[in-house]
């Protein structure tokens, strides 16, 4: 292997591992109560970590096509997962939602970047590129679908009454929910659009920092973050108008009503 | 001259509606029938499905069986905003937006649904004379508004747009005497300016007012509707 990088060995990491001990001193010097989780916390990124090594070493040794397609689907279907799980107020047919505007976003996205702009069409399927790539775009999607998604359920419960009289005085269903609506998106982008303000001045973003750690040229790393920001912002968007549309349509009917006994 | 069905403003067949999965019926087979130039009562138990009847009544919530007519054909689901622009349901709770009273009287009048008419500033002034308010109530910021005065802005906003029908819950359960008899006399005032066409139904919990107000009267308990010759 070109190293061009230091290699670690598990005596580096188990030194790193010492750091979090001070977390839980604080936590015990304070009486957080948070011992256990720290600890929890410390045992989970090991594992978590150790085995998708595990798992990355197999499907970058195999690279095939399938097997990395399986693994994008199992990638993908997670992260939709999450971004339902972690809304507050369910409806039924949430996962469908989910699962289809973090897919559509996320893929949509990833096939421009590997296909028209990495311009890999033999090789779309190589684990290195397409992984960490999909990866980094679910990872941001689904925070933005998630964040659109609490938001617009959220702000249809508390203005219930609003929506409903400007149904009562003749507004189309999309009339009664724009203020919401508008509102879900706009802060399902906020993340991405203060991350892009202040990228590189503020923070080294995780790829671009991997990429120098493992030898890369500086100006090399940036244009490879330059295109995964925009990536990333192109699918947040896609991703959270995708799902407070899907939503929309399943909480506003044909008939003009607000079916907010949906929302639990 | 005895009316023919078709000649009916607002038929409500058969409706029945509970809560999704809910065992228990908020309202059971209701039918009822709007003439024009209608003054109707309504009166109950609380819990008795008084509103929920209203909400039918303008369709704001689907229903578990039967249908709308309105003026003798069945509502379609893309006439809704059409059909609520002629009939209007006021919360029991009034609810406004932010900003002042004028922002809030000028607001149906972005809807699609309105575009074709106009905030008329000098009708409302004479119509909030009437109801003993001067001009510079329209600048007042609705935050500040008593539970009456809140009220009277709903109100005035649904009679401005001259729908044809009225559905009110409980307007003046906050108001206190001058502002019940403002709100009367704006609704009796409305119907009055075209008392063959415009009809009203009315909840109250005050059968000295739905004396008052009403010439029909239906009583509605445990989500059935009876109607009555008369308000005991």
């Amino acid at each position: 292997m070109n190293a061009s990088y230091i290699e670690l060995s598990y005596v580096q990491v188990a030194c790193a591992a010492l750091l979090v001990l001070v977390n839980g001193a604080i936590s015990a010097a304070l009486g957080l109560g948070m011992q256990k989780h720290w600890l929890l916390a410390v045992v989970r990124t090991v594992v978590q970590l150790t085995l998708v090594g595990f798992v990355l070493e197999w499907v970058f040794r195999e690279e095939r096509w399938y097997v990395v397609l399986v693994m994008m689907i199992v990638m993908t279907l997670i992260a939709a997962q999450t971004a339902g799980s972690r809304s507050e107020r369910k409806y039924p047919g949430i996962y469908r939602n989910t699962i289809l505007s973090v897919w559509i976003s996320a893929w949509v996205t990833a096939a421009y970047g590997l296909l028209v702009i990495l311009q890999s069409e033999g090789s779309w399927h190589q684990p290195q590129y397409a992984i960490p790539l999909l990866g980094m775009i679910l990872g941001n999607t689904l925070n933005g679908i998630s964040l659109g998604l609490n938001t617009f359920t959220d702000s249809l419960v508390r203005q219930q009454d609003e929506v409903e009289v400007l149904l009562a005085l003749g507004a189309t269903r999309w009339e009664a929910a724009h203020g919401p609506t508008q509102h879900a998106v706009r802060t399902g982008l906020i993340p991405v659009m203060n991350s892009m303000m202040v990228v590189g001045i503020v923070s080294l973003p995780g790829m671009m920092t991997g990429q120098l750690l493992s030898g890369t040229a500086p100006l090399q790393a940036v244009k490879y973050q330059i295109v995964i920001m925009f990536l990333i912002a192109s699918a947040t968007a896609l991703g959270t108008v995708g799902i407070v549309l899907l939503t929309y349509r399943q909480l506003f009917n044909k008939d003009h009503q607000f079916l907010h006994e949906r929302l639990k | 001259m005895p009316l023919s069905h078709d000649e009916s403003l607002l038929d409500a067949c058969n409706i029945s509606r509970r809560l999704e999965n809910g065992p228990s019926w908020l309202l059971h087979a209701v039918s009822c029938r709007l003439w024009p130039g209608d003054r109707v009562a309504v009166t109950g138990p609380s819990g008795g499905g008084k509103t929920v009847l209203l909400r039918a009544l303008v369709w704001l919530d689907p229903f578990d069986t039967g249908h709308l007519l309105w003026k003798g054909a069945p509502l379609l689901g893309r006439d809704a905003p059409s059909f609520r622009r002629q009939v209007i349901y006021l919360h029991q709770q009034p609810v406004l937006l932010d900003g002042t009273v004028e922002h809030n009287l000028r607001q149906p009048y972005s809807l699609q649904m309105h575009s074709d008419t106009q905030y008329d500033r000098q009708r409302t002034i004479t119509r909030l004379e009437q109801m003993g308010r001067q001009a510079d109530f329209l600048d007042l910021p609705t935050r500040t508004l008593s539970g009456g005065e809140s009220q009277i802005v709903a109100v005035l906003r649904a009679v401005q747009l001259e729908p044809v029908v009225l559905l009110l819950d409980e307007p003046t359960a906050a108001l206190d005497e001058d502002g019940t008899r403002a709100v009367e006399q704006t609704v009796l005032g409305w119907q009055a300016e075209n008392p063959a066409q415009r009809a009203f139904v009315w909840v109250s919990h005050d059968a000295q007012q739905a004396r008052r107000v009403a010439i029909r009267f239906w009583h509605v308990d445990q989500g059935h509707l009876k109607e009555r010759s008369s308000e005991p």
